[in-house]
C-alpha cells in the first residue's frame, strides 16, 4: 500500500508531466487562457489516463512483451511483438477515447456537454501516451501500480494546468513586454514554475 | 488547381512552402506545435539533431502518404488513417535508430515513440496534406520538420555550451581556457526549466524584430 502511495505522489510532484518532461504541452498551452475550461480538459485527462494506463498495461504483458503470449500456447512463447508496441498503444488510446466519448454521451449528456469538445483532443495528447510509454520504460510490474501510475500523472497534469491559468488569468492586468505577449510570457511562466516543481525532487520516497 | 499541373517543381510559390516555416510560420514559436519534445531532448546537441532529422523525416514522407490517398480517405476515419501512417514512419524511425545509434536511441527514451503526438504531423497533415499535392506537401513536410529542427538546434546549442561547456561532445570552453579564468558551468541550464525559458527567449527576440507577429490582446 505505501509503495503504490510513493507512486502517486511521485507520479504528481516529482515527475510532473508537464514540468519534468514537457508532455502534453502543445494543449496545455493552446487551453490554458481560463480556469474553466481548463479544468473541463484536466478531468478528461485523468478520465482517459485512468483508463488507458491499465488496458496498455495489460495489452503490453499478454501480447507485446517478449514471451508474453505464451498463454496462447507452447507455440507462442518466443514470439516478441514489442516492435508494434508504438501502433497498439495508439490505436487503444484513439480506440478508448471514441469509446469513453460515445458512453458519456449516452449515459450522461451534461459530462459530455462539459468534456465533450475536449475528448477527441486527447487522443493525440503526447501525455497520454507518454504515461503508457513511461509505464512500459520504467517497468512497472502489477496493474495497480501502473493505474496508480496514471492517475497521478493524470492529477499531475490538471494541477499544471489548473494553475497556470489561474496566473495567466491575473496576467491579464499586467504590463507585459509586446514582444512576450501570450505565448512568450507563458513561456517563461512555466519554466519559473517548473523551477519551483523542482523543490519536490529532494523528497525521497 | 489547374494552374498547379503546370507549375515548375521549384517556383516560387513552393520554395515559399520550404521558407515560410523557418521564419514568420515556424512551427514552435509561432504555430505553437511539438514543443512537447522539443524542449525535452535539448540537453546536448547531439539528441537534438537526431530528433530534429527524425521529425522531418516522418512529417515529409507522411505529407507525401497522406496527400496521395487524400482522395480515398474517408471524412469520418480520417485521424486514424493519420495516425496509422504516422505510427508505420516512426516505428521505422525508431528501429532505425535502435539499430544504428543505439546510445542516442537510449537518450531520447520514450521521445521517439512520442513524434507520434507530436502536433506538427496532425497539424500539417490537416491542414496541409488533405488539401494539396504530394509534392508541395513533401516541401511543407520539410519546411516544417527544418523550422522545427532549427529552434530545437538553437536551444540545444545555447543548453549545451553554458551548460556543460561543451558542443557536441567537444569541451569548447575547457579548449578556450576559459575556466582558468574563473568562469563556471552553469549548471541550471541542464535542468527542464530552462528549455521553457531559452524558447520563451527565443520568442521574445523572434517577435522583438517581426512586429506583426506580435499578438494583440
Amino acid at each position: 500500500m505505501e509503495h503504490l502511495f510513493n507512486i502517486f505522489i511521485k507520479s504528481i510532484f516529482i515527475d510532473n508531466m508537464i514540468f519534468a518532461f514537457f508532455l502534453g504541452m502543445c494543449s496545455f498551452l493552446a487551453v490554458s487562457k481560463t480556469v474553466k475550461t481548463s479544468i473541463g480538459l484536466g478531468v478528461a485527462v485523468v478520465f482517459v489516463l485512468l483508463i488507458t494506463t491499465p488496458v496498455n498495461f495489460l495489452v503490453e504483458h499478454y501480447v507485446l512483451k517478449k514471451g508474453a503470449l505464451a498463454w496462447m500456447g507452447a507455440s507462442f512463447a518466443d514470439v516478441d511483438l514489442s516492435f508494434l508496441t508504438f501502433m497498439v498503444f495508439i490505436a487503444v488510446i484513439a480506440a478508448i477515447v471514441q469509446l469513453v466519448e460515445m458512453i458519456i454521451e449516452k449515459f450522461s449528456p451534461s459530462l459530455y456537454n462539459s468534456l465533450g469538445i475536449f475528448l477527441p483532443l486527447i487522443a493525440v495528447n503526447c501525455a497520454i501516451l507518454g504515461a503508457a510509454l513511461f509505464m512500459q520504460e520504467r517497468e512497472y510490474q502489477t496493474l495497480a501500480e501502473a493505474t496508480v501510475f496514471g492517475v497521478g500523472s493524470g492529477i499531475g497534469w490538471m494541477l499544471a494546468i489548473v494553475s497556470i491559468a489561474a496566473i495567466r488569468e491575473k496576467l491579464r492586468y499586467s504590463n507585459v513586454p509586446d514582444p512576450l505577449k501570450g505565448l512568450g510570457i507563458t513561456f517563461i511562466l512555466t519554466g519559473l514554475m517548473a523551477i519551483a516543481f523542482m523543490g519536490f525532487m529532494g523528497i525521497k520516497l | 488547381m489547374s494552374a498547379m499541373d503546370k507549375e515548375p517543381m521549384f517556383s516560387a510559390k513552393n520554395i515559399k512552402l520550404f521558407t515560410a516555416p523557418l521564419g514568420k510560420d515556424n512551427p514552435i514559436t509561432v504555430q505553437v506545435l511539438g514543443i512537447c519534445s522539443a524542449l525535452a531532448v535539448t540537453v546536448k546537441l547531439k539528441p537534438a539533431i537526431v530528433m530534429a532529422l527524425s521529425v522531418t523525416i516522418v512529417v515529409a514522407v507522411s505529407n507525401v502518404v497522406i496527400a496521395a490517398m487524400r482522395k480515398y480517405i474517408p471524412d469520418r476515419i480520417r485521424i486514424i488513417v493519420q495516425l496509422v501512417v504516422i505510427a508505420t514512419m516512426v516505428i521505422l524511425v525508431d528501429q532505425f535508430l535502435k539499430a544504428y545509434a543505439f546510445d542516442v536511441s537510449k537518450q531520447l527514451s520514450v521521445f521517439v515513440g512520442l513524434i507520434i503526438t507530436n502536433c506538427i504531423l496532425m497539424g500539417r497533415l490537416e491542414a496541409f496534406a488533405m488539401a494539396n499535392k504530394p509534392w508541395p506537401s513533401f516541401i511543407d513536410g520539410l519546411g516544417n520538420g527544418a523550422g522545427y529542427g532549427i529552434i530545437l538546434i538553437v536551444v540545444a546549442f545555447f543548453r549545451e555550451l553554458l551548460g556543460s561547456g561543451t558542443l557536441y561532445g567537444f569541451p569548447v570552453m575547457e579548449k578556450l581556457g576559459i575556466y582558468s579564468t574563473g568562469y563556471q558551468n552553469n549548471g541550471m541550464m541542464i535542468l527542464p526549466p530552462m528549455a521553457l525559458i531559452v524558447v520563451g527567449l527565443i520568442i521574445w527576440f523572434q517577435r522583438g524584430r517581426n512586429k506583426s507577429l506580435i499578438e494583440k490582446k
